[in-house]
């Protein structure tokens, strides 16, 4: 059977690429510190040795629409070409082609909707920022297949919070089921408190440190109880617009297991964001 | 009230540069273009299925045709639609990074919570 050979909880920035690469007065003052971050955290999964991503991220409008939108979508096709002329204008984000791996997507489907979840499936995906991001940052050389698994935290109605942390414990289950000998890292990227489109956007730090700081707790420990007592889908408007996207963390931590502490766990305070990087070994770290 | 259609035109406005400019230039124009020949528009579908229903009401069609983002937030235009386009539309008129996001902000200062619903 196959084997988890990492599983990463990460924020995903699309301003990364652009501070990361920029030099002389455009270059941020921020931008070394997210650097070494960044590189430290990648080093993370490059040392997990992994062959395929499960890659979990949300559509930002892009190619799933209001009149047609799934709660989960698992892509399963050959390729996935990624990222979108409104992404490309506003980051600077640059086309990709990615491989798929449609043994594990098709494994992912049976077995997901076996085990009751519905899930949507698509055969011909252009994956956003939310996954090219993570690429971005934690392999750069995008050279590893992926089978990408979309959820809705954009779109109300959307599922709740704890429908996310029993799909993670269900991939991880599928996963660690798949008849296969590759090592797989399943990696999902959300946010922390975030306003987009509000009154509270693009302040000095997050809209809700105190949200955060309690956010960067429940991930690095996995304390599924204490972020479930807190969090609803009503609740989760008031750290910010766009917290919902904390739904992705919750759902990697069903995947870690609960009260599982992550092997590591980073995090990054800035402007207008708080960025936050977590890893588990299911193996073991010796 | 129409939200479905107004976050519909951000939509497909948003997604191709040639309307994004064209909004940007002619406002007004774009809105009445978009919305006797585009919001019934299937996005999925041949164009002979179009829908038959769909129009905007008044402060919709006035807040669009105006650039009014303060009304759109306050109408229960979908946060993220909101923002991306009209940062691709005004941001280049600002000298300073993030001078457009944060004028954005400002000018929503008077909500406090809870904002204005965006379900659809």
């Amino acid at each position: 059977m196959a084997t988890i050979a990492a599983i990463i909880a990460s924020t995903h920035h699309p301003f990364y690429l652009r501070a990361s690469t920029a030099t002389g007065e455009d270059r941020p003052p921020f931008a070394d510190e997210w650097v070494a971050k960044i590189e430290a955290f990648r080093e993370t999964l490059t040392r997990a040795r992994p062959d395929v991503l499960v890659m979990v991220g949300s559509d930002h409008f892009h190619q799933l629409w209001l009149d047609n939108m799934p709660q989960f979508l698992v892509g399963k096709a050959a390729f996935y070409d990624a990222n979108y002329y409104n992404e490309e204008r506003e980051f600077g984000l640059p086309r990709m082609t990615l491989r798929g791996n449609e043994d594990l997507s098709a494994h992912l489907l049976r077995g997901g909707i076996d085990a009751g979840f519905d899930l949507a499936f698509s055969n011909e995906l252009r994956v956003d920022h939310s996954i090219t991001c993570p690429i971005i940052t934690l392999r750069p050389q995008a050279d590893l297949p992926i089978v990408p698994v979309y959820t809705n935290i954009f779109a109300p109605p959307m599922p709740q919070p704890k429908r996310f942390v029993e799909l993670g414990q269900a991939i991880r289950a599928l996963v660690e089921s798949w008849p296969s000998d590759q090592r797989v890292a399943i990696i999902g990227t959300g946010h922390l408190s975030l306003e987009l489109g509000g009154p509270r956007q693009f302040g000095p730090h997050g809209p809700d440190p105190e949200f955060d700081r309690k956010a960067v707790a429940w991930i690095a420990s996995s304390n599924l109880d204490g972020a479930l007592a807190e969090v609803s889908l009503d609740s989760l408007w008031q750290p910010g617009n766009a917290t919902h996207g904390f739904m992705d963390f919750l759902l990697v931590m069903g995947v870690a297991g609960k009260n599982v502490k992550a092997d590591y766990a980073d995090s990054l305070d800035l402007f207008h964001t708080m960025e936050a990087y977590f890893t588990w070994y299911p193996e073991g770290t010796s | 009230m129409s939200k479905y259609l107004v976050d519909k035109f951000l939509f497909t406005i948003d997604r191709d540069p040639d309307l994004v400019e064209r909004y940007r230039e002619d406002p007004g124009g774009t809105v009445a273009w978009w919305e006797a020949e585009q919001a019934n528009l299937i996005l999925n579908c041949h164009g002979g299925e179009r829908s038959t229903w769909l129009s905007f009401t008044d402060s919709e069609r006035e807040a669009l045709s105006s650039h009014d983002y303060v009304t759109l937030f306050e109408l229960g235009a979908h946060n993220f639609l909101l923002l991306t386009l009209f940062i691709a539309l005004f941001e280049r008129d600002y000298a300073e990074p993030l001078a457009f996001q944060r004028e954005f902000a400002a000018r929503l200062g008077h909500w406090s919570l809870p904002y204005p619903d965006i379900s659809t």
